[in-house]
């Protein structure tokens, strides 16, 4: 298996990239048109889910979201373009859905929302999707930048029986082709994203644990350090370049 | 309740021909597909869209399980006048919506 | 040309086909034969837009363009678009009428391998149309956890 996926990567014809690139640019005129048309996306449903999830208290007793934070047009404006950011309580990273599982957790006393789950996609989306046209700007402290040496590190770590780092693809042979599909860079520019293979809206750490699986590899836990440092990595990688929550991917 | 993104114009002129698009949030299980214990799904699937202008029937379809997950539609009519448009999705499991929208014709 | 290749030529087409596409040209045969009622089709007057190449199955964008006034005298009925190799040869019917101003449609739909599909369009006067295009599905890469 590895070696047909090594040969497949040796014989692909079409030159690395040089630039970086969104994913979206990789896919074909259709799916970008889904993407950029609003009334043709079907991400938008969880970013209006997520809207109404906004308004709306966990339990009578509590807060909403929009309680504390009010429009989020404005307060969560650019927010996801600098995450995952450094928590200061934990001391360590912590990713936008993690903020929202902590902030129900803590401020709306409400029960913890379950990673992957749809209220928790939705909000993500939601609030993504405040930053959508706003380049990717990762905080620069000195825990952000521990935690995205750490990332690179599990990102160049050949993984799983097939053997093969994140790297090995994602940076030395983007731009090729896997069989039937181009190798994307990676850029985690569009999370949570509408991903046609799954028929719905997945994070990014469920796309991570698809390509752990693919190599072979046990997959890092939902909501793992190992996660939130591959995360802080990729976003690093990605600086200035534009969000586009939600994308769409095949 | 489903989620449902419609792009309808507010206004539109009198005669003109106006394009409407509907997304639902849907699964469209096809009822083809095992789940992981190899049993097949049951098949859980829209299958009827209809658009009624002022009361009026003015187009409808009926989806098979090769309409994608969310089902999307888009289609034309003529403002005639002032109205409610609506919207009716029906399916498997009881699965019934309607949206209205209104629509002022100058 | 010689007498076989000839006689080749003329036969049905799905003569030639090994036994599972001569399955499926029967069936999507069958499909097209309930919605014209047997009628003959014509080939023009309706445009299928779809992808020749499409890297994922599950959400195909396509859309229907019929040629007509769309007058009360002279319109678009139906359009039914139908497929040869999903697990049924059906995707969509849909009613139209002077109402609609346009003889359009769009949709997503789902494709399970490469194949042709085929749109055909009712005419208010009884007569159908139709066109048939051939789509190729590229399989996804990774193997999804």
């Amino acid at each position: 298996m590895k070696r047909i996926i090594l040969a497949l990567l040796a014989c692909a014809s079409v030159a690395g990239a040089e630039e970086r690139r969104s994913g979206l640019l990789d896919m074909r005129p259709e799916a970008q048109a889904m993407q950029r048309d609003d009334s043709m996306n079907p991400g938008m449903l969880w970013v209006l889910d997520g809207e109404a999830l906004w308004g709306r208290k966990p339990t009578p007793a509590t807060q909403s979201c929009a309680d504390c934070h009010g429009d989020a047009a404005v307060s969560m404006r650019d927010v996801a373009a600098r995450y995952p950011a450094f928590d200061i309580a934990r001391g360590a990273a912590i990713d936008l859905a993690g903020r929202i599982i902590q902030c129900r957790e803590t401020r709306q006393g409400a029960a913890p929302l379950a990673r992957e789950g749809q209220e928790l996609l939705a909000l993500t989306s939601f609030v993504a999707h405040q930053s959508r046209g706003s380049p990717i700007a990762p905080p620069d402290d000195a825990g952000m930048r521990a935690a995205r040496a750490q990332g690179r590190e599990i990102f160049m770590t050949r993984l799983g029986q097939l053997d093969l780092s994140c790297a090995q693809c994602h940076d030395d042979h983007a731009g090729q082709r896997l069989a039937g599909s181009i190798i994307p860079q990676g850029h985690p520019t569009g999370y949570p994203i509408y991903r046609l293979e799954w028929q719905g809206v997945g994070s990014l750490q469920r796309r991570l644990r698809g390509c752990m699986v693919g190599v072979r590899a046990e997959p890092f836990a939902y909501g793992s350090a190992e996660f939130m440092a591959i995360e802080a990595y990729l976003m690093g990688r990605a600086r200035g370049m534009v969000l586009e929550t939600p994308a769409i991917r095949p | 309740m489903a989620r449902v993104l419609l792009r309808v114009p507010n206004t539109a002129e009198k005669g003109s021909v106006i394009e409407i698009r509907a997304l639902i949030q849907h699964v469209m299980e096809t009822g083809y597909r095992p789940n992981a214990e190899g049993v097949l799904q049951p098949r859980d699937i829209i299958w009827r869209f209809t658009c009624r202008y002022d009361g009026e029937v003015v187009f409808s379809a009926s989806f098979s399980p090769a309409i994608a997950a969310n089902p999307f539609i888009a289609f034309t009519t003529i403002a005639t006048q002032s109205g409610p448009i609506s919207f009716t999705w029906e399916g498997d499991n009881g699965f019934a919506q309607t949206e209205t929208r209104h629509i002022s014709v100058t | 040309m010689n007498i076989t290749r000839r006689v080749l030529l003329a036969a049905p087409g799905a003569l030639l086909l090994p036994a599972p596409a001569r399955a499926d040209q029967q069936r999507l045969a069958a499909a097209l034969r309930d919605f014209t009622g047997g009628q003959p089709m014509r080939e023009g007057r309706v445009r299928l837009d779809v992808s020749p190449l499409v890297e994922n199955g599950n959400a195909v964008p396509i859309s229907v363009l019929v040629e007509t006034p769309m007058t009360a005298a002279d319109h678009l009925r139906r359009i039914g678009v139908f497929n040869e190799r999903n697990p049924q040869p059906n995707v969509i019917t849909a009613q139209f009428g002077p109402r609609s101003g346009r003889a359009y449609l769009a949709t997503h739909i789902r494709l399970a391998t490469s194949q042709a599909l085929v749109a055909v369009a009712e005419m208010s006067d009884g007569s159908f149309w139709f066109q048939r295009v051939e789509v190729i599905v590229t399989l996804a890469a990774c193997i999804e956890g």
